[in-house]
């Protein structure tokens, strides 16, 4: 299946030289222009951030007195929020490592689960002719402006109670205690993440060639098969890019994660000890500049590491056969 | 207090399971995909085998197939959405036409509130605000910079610089531009640089947050800061994946660089842009943290979500917040009914 | 507590998933189903006991070093009944608590600190009345001002536990040494004071009521303390349970009067700017300008003896300190302002309301107020145990017989107007608007 792979493509006619003079030193011009405004931009949009970063070493009188930009008249330096935030104060509380692990396995799964079912989804709704598939979609697509606010207490209920229809329990409770509560919330996040992620996904397959679909039919081959052999190779950069989204608002994520796993060492994801850290009356806040970057890490790496496959994800997509 | 990895240890199992169900219901639907298929088409071949032999006429190749395999396809995802979604979503109708405790039956009565509270029509209209111009300027600023950006040395780096904000939290970003807006009087010094700006080049120091309508494009700047980086890196991947041979044949033709972006970048890159406006629209619809970290909506900045929030949760109002999120389903529709428009048009060509 | 038992599979499992995580294996035998009930030290549980290896699940805001020490304050009635108390403190604790009790997913108690909302989750038949124990000890160890808070429909639905007092005005006793001022006595006082102070070139109050989404409340503790102290007790109940209209003259009254301060900008904001500088300071950190000596006089709440910078000597003698915000009339007795927090049970299991009475007793305040910065209204509370000045300060206040207790107003009204439209309100008034336009807004929204 390799040979219908569209072309990666990138640059290599670009490289060619501009046959004047003039030409080679008007491009060399542009592109030095280019690069100068676009890493001018790059530092100016980082600078906010760049702010947090000095403050998280700055001690908490200093942060909460002068600006960030003292620093660099006067630098005082402190690892003290990093020592807080890394090993903490609290002893109710526990460990921060414990909350790293809670926020990885919170994170995999919730990440897996939805890409892999928006992916069988998205490719039914593509592929497959069925009736009424076109509304399946729209209302799909249609999901995703439902606050997830607003489907904290359904399921919430769903899990607590199970579910009766007429006084006739379907469904029994789930009663899951302390780690077990992690279901919980891959199924919370798996449902609300599915609405995007259909969508993006639906996108991508939907504008595979389809000549190779029919070729593929013709050839006798069954749905499941090319969905695994065809639609999966050509979508997976494409599935990488949704994993970083979703990987990206799974681990931010403080709101789901409150409800459905709650707020103890034994479920919380880091996201709770970060908020919890600012003490009762928010007045700690100071602990969360080095909180913010200590949680950044980890989707940093993530970013970094799927560029790659993030920029052929959409190559694959846009490219039509 | 040691880190103790035996505390740590039910955790990883519970992960694992969760990775053995994954596989065990990703992989064994696929299996009984292709299982049952392979079954049917022996059992047709059989009977296909026995009728030629019979010399009976041919059967038909069964049409309902097609439909069954949608069915299995779309399942998981249909029954998650159906409990975590749809459920709520129809609740939340039928709350909206019910008191604050959902227990008397009102009508239209919170829809009334909801245009009749001057409070509540602000939130509506800074709500219209915030959706005209965060997808405009996220994907206006996106699109500029990924074309700025293209090829140029040390693209990854910048682009990672600029993807950044979308990989912070909302705590993390609250505090962030707590440095940006902050003020502090006259004379004393200032902790928020953009006040420092305007003292260093002697002006006055303002508090940014109090003034409105200014405060709401303030917020909005924090948006537009996180979003800019989603639509940055799909329209530049988008832009890299227009085929070499089109651009160099354009430049043969001796086409300008504006006619080059507005005659074949854009065409190209259509369906990306569609995402990206699309999926920055409907995120802002919902925006709720930058609103409720930075100024609670207070100072006429608060913006749906935050007001159904507020509404439903703090106030013990759920009559109301459902109102409000209702009011989020109707904002969406001609998004949707864009997004039919564009399915029709794909299925067609 | 787990016991580690198969080393090998963790690692087994830490070695999959990629994780370099240097693994402390130690066994911690720390069974908590066994109580050691017989000890001398455990007599005073006796009534408790008969639960062992139950477990009591508590919700409420309190996070961080707080939390560290409610954990520390019941861990002896843990160790001899051998109840398992887990204790989660969320900082969207208000807006959670209804979340979860809708789900069907009560904790077994919350330490809830708005009878507003306690009386809607009353309303709504969530709530267990406490157990004829409790209901007891309760009404032996909190005045009646305290209980009807929690008391609807002549039933008890919780318990008082912490307390603060809200009437206080902290000041650098150093600077008021120093410039020979004294704390006022009087209202009068307290403006001629604050006269001199401005006219010795400082702005004398700083005031900040930025707090997340919580703000605007500060300033709602200024209205009601003037309330109280601009009109009789009565009329202050009036308005809290909407007796009489929140535009009242009598609201307007006191408005004016705390913007006799808050609005004046001679007086504010000292350290921070102009006015409206109070809308954005963070209330944490409205009160520091007086360790720099840039601002005198700061009213706020016993508990902000947690805000103040490390190395702050809080004494009557040392950097800070705070007096009683002084009545306009003397002669009409004390009011004081307060709030605290109730122990209310979303579950009537035995091992539930052995809890909720345990923490209405006698040892139990004095458990958690010797650990510090934390007083209660409960009258077993033994003084020498609080030992943070300010608290004895508040704790002799409050056991003040002169004292007329209200409590925290803005906690009464029902959520939305207490938590909604009257901070907004307030945050508004600050921002500029008239008092009048403010209070028939408020007032609109109150249904």
């Amino acid at each position: 299946m390799t040979t219908a792979t569209p072309t990666v493509a990138v640059g290599t006619t670009r490289t060619d030289a501009p046959k004047t003079v003039a030409g080679r030193v008007r491009k060399r011009l542009n592109s030095r222009t280019a690069t100068l405004v676009s890493i001018i931009i790059a530092l100016f949009w980082t600078v906010p951030t760049f702010g947090l970063f000095i403050s998280s070493f700055r001690p908490e009188d200093q942060i909460k007195t002068t600006g960030w930009w003292t620093f660099f008249t006067d630098p005082q330096f402190t690892l003290e929020n990093y020592q807080q935030v890394l090993f903490g104060r609290s002893s109710s509380s526990g460990q921060l490592a414990s909350y790293f692990i809670n926020s990885l396995a919170i994170t995999i799964p919730s990440v897996l689960f939805p890409i892999a079912f928006a992916a069988l989804a998205a490719y039914a709704l593509a592929w497959i002719n069925f009736r009424g598939r076109e509304w399946v979609y729209i209302a799909i697509f249609a999901l995703q402006i439902v606050p997830l606010q607003m489907a904290l207490v359904p399921l919430l209920k769903f899990f607590s109670t199970g579910v009766t229809v007429a006084g006739i329990q379907v469904l029994p409770a789930w009663d899951l205690v302390d780690e077990q509560k992690f279901a919980q919330v891959w199924f919370a996040h798996t449902c609300f993440a599915l609405p995007f992620a259909v969508f993006l996904l639906h996108n991508f397959i939907s504008q595979l060639p389809g000549d190779l679909m029919e070729a593929a039919r013709v050839d006798g081959a069954s749905h499941p098969k090319i969905f695994r052999t065809i639609v999966l190779p050509l979508i997976t950069p494409a599935l990488a890019a949704l994993g970083i989204f979703q990987f990206l608002w799974v681990w931010n994520d403080l709101l789901v994660a409150l409800i459905f796993a709650g707020g103890g060492d034994e479920t919380a994801p880091l996201t709770v000890r970060l908020a919890e850290m600012a003490g009762t009356r928010g007045n700690e806040w100071q602990r969360l500049t080095a909180g913010a970057f200590v949680s950044i890490v980890v989707p940093l790496i993530v970013f970094l590491s799927l560029q790659r496959y993030f920029v052929r994800g959409l190559l694959a997509g846009s490219v039509k056969g | 207090m040691e880190f103790d990895f035996a505390e740590e240890q039910p955790k990883f199992l519970m992960l694992m399971y969760g990775l053995i169900a994954f596989v065990a219901v990703v992989g064994g639907l696929l299996l009984l995909l292709d299982v049952v298929p392979a079954w049917f088409a022996r059992r047709r071949e059989a009977r296909l085998v026995a009728a030629s032999a019979s010399g009976a006429p041919l059967p038909r190749r069964p049409k309902q197939r097609e439909g069954f395999f949608a069915l299995f396809f779309l399942l998981p995802a249909l029954l998650l959405l159906t409990i975590g979604l749809v459920v709520p979503a129809i609740r939340t109708v039928l709350l909206s036409l019910m008191d604050s405790n959902s227990t008397n039956w009102v009508g239209l009565h919170n829809y009334g509130w909801m245009f009749s509270d001057g409070a509540i029509v602000r939130v509506l209209i800074n709500s219209l605000v915030w959706v005209i111009l965060v997808p405009l300027m996220a994907t206006a600023f996106g699109l500029i910079y990924a074309v700025l950006v293209d090829r140029v040395r040390f693209e990854a780096f910048a682009k990672s610089l600029i993807f950044l904000p979308m990989a912070i939290s909302f705590v993390g970003a609250s505090i962030i531009w707590k440095f940006v807006y902050a003020y502090r009087g006259d004379g004393q010094e200032q902790i928020g640089l953009l006040n420092q700006i305007v003292v260093s080049l002697g002006g006055e120091p303002k508090q940014w947050l109090l003034e409105s309508p200014l405060n709401t494009l303030l917020l909005i700047v924090i948006m537009v800061w996180i979003q800019a980086g989603f639509a940055m890196v799909v329209l530049s991947a988008a832009i890299k994946a227009i085929p070499a041979d089109i651009i160099e044949a354009a430049r043969l033709d001796g086409v300008s660089p504006w006619q080059m972006f507005w005659q074949i970048t854009m065409p190209s890159i259509r369906p990306a842009l569609i995402v990206v406006v699309v999926t920055i629209t409907i995120a802002t619809l919902k925006v709720f943290d930058i609103v409720r970290t930075s100024t609670n909506g207070n100072y006429e900045t608060s913006v749906i979500a935050n007001e159904m929030y507020n509404q439903a949760f703090r106030y013990g109002e759920n009559g109301q917040g459902s109102a409000l999120a209702v009011f989020l389903f109707i904002l969406v529709i001609p998004v949707v009914i864009y997004q039919i428009r564009n399915l029709r048009q794909q299925r067609k060509g | 507590m787990a016991v580690f038992t198969r080393p090998r599979q963790a690692f087994v499992i830490a070695g999959v998933l990629g994780l370099a995580l240097s693994a402390t294996a130690c066994g911690t035998g720390n069974d908590k189903g066994s109580s050691n009930a017989d000890s001398a030290e455990c007599a005073a549980y006796d009534k408790y006991q008969g639960h062992d290896g139950k477990k009591v699940t508590i919700y409420s805001s309190i996070r961080d070093l707080e939390a560290d020490r409610l954990d520390e304050s019941w861990k002896t009635f843990e160790d001899c009944t051998g109840i398992d108390i887990d204790h989660e403190g969320s900082p969207e604790f208000e807006a959670q608590l209804p979340v979860r009790v809708d789900g069907g997913n009560a904790p077994d108690l919350a330490f809830i600190p708005q009878p507003g909302l306690l009386k809607r989750f009353v309303d709504a038949g969530k709530v267990k009345t406490v157990s004829a124990d409790t209901k007891a000890l309760a009404e032996q160890n909190f005045t009646p001002d305290w209980l009807k808070y929690s008391t609807v429909d002549g039933k008890l639905y919780g318990v008082p536990l912490g307390s603060n007092v809200k009437s206080f005005v902290w000041y650098s006793p150093k600077m008021f040494k120093e410039k020979g001022w004294t704390p006022p006595t009087t209202w009068d006082d307290l403006i001629k004071l604050s006269d001199t102070i401005a006219a010795s070139g400082i702005k004398p109050w700083c005031a900040g009521i930025e707090s997340g989404e919580a703000t605007g409340w500060p300033a709602t503790d200024w209205i009601e303390d003037l309330m109280l102290r601009t009109q009789t007790p009565e009329v202050y109940d009036q308005w809290t349970t909407h007796g009489i209209p929140f535009n009242d003259p009598r609201v307007a009254e006191a408005v004016d009067r705390a913007g006799q301060i808050l609005k004046n900008e001679k007086y504010v904001n000292g350290g921070f700017g102009n006015v409206k500088s109070i809308a954005t300071t963070a209330f944490g950190e409205a009160g520091l300008p007086i360790t720099t000596g840039k601002c005198a006089l700061h009213r706020q709440a016993s508990f902000y003896a947690n805000q103040w910078p490390e190395g702050t000597k809080v004494a009557e003698d040392g950097d800070v300190f705070a007096f009683y915000f002084p009545a306009v009339d003397p002669a009409k007795g004390k009011p004081v302002l307060g709030a605290g927090e109730f122990v209310t049970a979303f579950a009537d299991r035995p091992e539930v309301q052995a809890v909720q009475t345990y923490l209405a007793s006698g040892e139990y305040v004095n458990s958690r107020a010797k650990i510090g910065d934390w007083l209660s209204a409960n009258n077993k509370l033994d003084i020498n145990n609080v030992p943070n000045p300010v608290d004895k300060l508040s704790v002799q206040i409050l056991q003040d017989p002169k004292t007329v207790f209200r409590f925290d107003g803005s906690d009464l009204m029902p959520a939305a107007v207490g938590a909604g439209t009257f901070w907004k309100g307030m945050v508004d008034w600050i921002n500029g608007k008239d008092t009048a336009s403010v209070l028939q807004g408020i007032e609109s929204s109150w249904k």
